[in-house]
């Protein structure tokens, strides 16, 4: 059943950006910091007001190799859960 | 002794020591009035340029005031330009809508507004000024420009008991966060600490609202900090001695935390003689409690120790007369009992509020401290 969650964007006030010092991507927020992992962070980057659906395909088509879907759903439940990100 | 380290990852930027506010429980030093000439605008941007090339990439401006320096937008473009994610810590007073909008536009991530209760009269006599509606119209507009909001009451026996009405106000604003911080008693508070410390009740019955309301306002993140008084052990104060953090003051002094320049037998380093890099890698001051060896028993042989490291450096000080023995807060320090004698003392009945002779943070009262 396609995920019917759209226009997922990172929450006010998060931001993510690469820190060459930790070699990582960080998600940045009020008085906060997370390192992210390279999977994490892929999803994130996708995060500019795509649909849930729209974000697994363009992560699909940049690994063909695996089946990404589940696990990206999983995060994004995640993430909204966190407060990362948000959606309608 | 220099212990291998990375860079820090906070630094938090005191701005000036000035203030508009009078708050009986600031953190800032008692004898600020007394402090040096405060860092010029270029200083500044060396100092957050140095520090970010460590790694640092949470950044506080904070004070005192910091909306008293009219460089702070300049400051903020700066930090914002080096990568940093930039937080405001303010009472909101010395803010406009003009300032929030030019803020935003020089790239400010965050403001952080100071409440010092849920109404007016009280919120005006802790601050020695009148200040809550302009507050409430500040919150507002930071709301109204797409800054996340997120509110800081610090708590004491005088409002600790109308949490609820703090977080009804918290609410009503639509916060994003509501941090409803335990007065730490250092600085001014440490001086008030008798007329501020909550009893064992009023505590509970304050955690008891707050997790109340934690599971019915999902969409404002509420944290409770605990004051430590009423622990068994001690926190991980500032996440380890020169581990994490770096405060630099407003006269350029570079702290492990903004309490620590009370602390005899050190000599803090000045951004103005040194780099962040020498200051934070090879200093006395910063290498001097970092890692395990300096720790006295029963911190040296804890199996804690990696967890607390042993607790506040200057909480053991000003308790015990010692910044290396464990931080009394921890039921194992030997000192122990002077945590809970001061506790003891904050069970009786709460005075009224105005017949409190709190001594209010101004530069009257800290030259009037200094000289003494």
């Amino acid at each position: 059943m396609p995920d019917s969650r759209r226009n997922i964007r990172l929450a006010d006030g998060y931001r993510l950006q690469w820190e060459e010092a930790q070699q990582a991507d960080v998600l940045l927020f009020p008085e906060g910091m997370v390192q992210l992992s390279s999977s994490a962070a892929a999803v994130l980057k996708q995060c500019g007001g795509n649909s849930a659906e729209e974000i697994v395909q363009a992560l699909q088509a940049e690994f063909p190799d695996a089946d990404l879907r589940d696990d990206v759903l999983e995060f994004i439940d995640e993430a909204l859960t966190k407060g990362w990100i948000r959606g309608d | 002794m220099a212990t291998d380290t990375g860079g820090p990852l906070w630094l938090l930027a005191e701005l000036t020591y000035a203030c508009p506010l009078q708050c009986p429980y600031c953190s800032n030093p008692l004898d600020f009035a007394a402090q040096g000439k405060e860092l010029s605008t270029d200083e500044w941007k060396t100092v957050l340029r140095d520090a970010r090339a460590m790694g640092a990439l949470q950044l506080g401006f904070s004070g005192g005031e910091p909306l008293l320096r009219r460089d702070l937008e300049a400051l903020v473009a700066e930090a914002r330009r080096l990568g940093y994610y930039t937080n405001l810590i303010t009472s909101g007073v010395g803010m406009d809508e003009t300032r929030v909008a030019a803020l935003k536009d020089a790239g400010l991530d965050h403001i952080q507004i100071s409440f010092q209760a849920s109404e007016a009269q009280l919120n005006d006599f802790i601050a020695g000024t009148a200040a809550f509606e302009h507050k409430l119209a500040m919150a507002r507009a930071v709301k109204a420009h797409g800054y996340p909001m997120v509110l800081n009451a610090v708590l004491h026996r005088h409002n600790i008991d109308s949490i609820g009405d703090i977080l009804d106000m918290a609410l009503e604003l639509q916060a994003d966060y509501i941090e409803l911080a335990n007065t730490q008693y250092y600085g001014w508070a440490w001086h008030n600490r008798a007329e501020l410390l909550p009893s064992r009740e009023q505590l509970q019955n304050a955690q008891a609202v707050a997790e109340d309301y934690q599971r019915r306002a999902a969409a404002m993140k509420i944290y409770f900090v605990v004051p430590d008084y009423y622990s068994n052990r001690p926190k991980p104060c500032m996440q380890g001695w020169g581990r994490v953090f770096l405060t630099v003051a407003p006269d350029g002094t570079a702290l492990p935390c903004q309490a620590a320049r009370q602390l005899p037998g050190l000599q803090f380093p000045n951004v103005r003689d040194q780099s962040v890099r020498a200051i934070w890698k090879d200093s006395g001051a910063f290498n001097h409690f970092r890692g395990y060896a300096w720790m006295k028993s029963p911190c040296r042989n804890c199996p804690e120790r990696e967890r607390d490291f042993g607790g506040c450096r200057c909480q053991a000080y000003l308790l015990t007369g010692d910044a290396a023995n464990a931080d009394p807060v921890c039921d194992k320090s030997p000192e122990h009992g002077r945590i809970l004698e001061t506790v003891a003392r904050a069970q009786g009945p709460r005075t009224p509020v105005r017949e409190v002779p709190f001594v209010f943070r101004n530069t009257r009262n800290s030259k009037a401290l200094c000289s003494r």
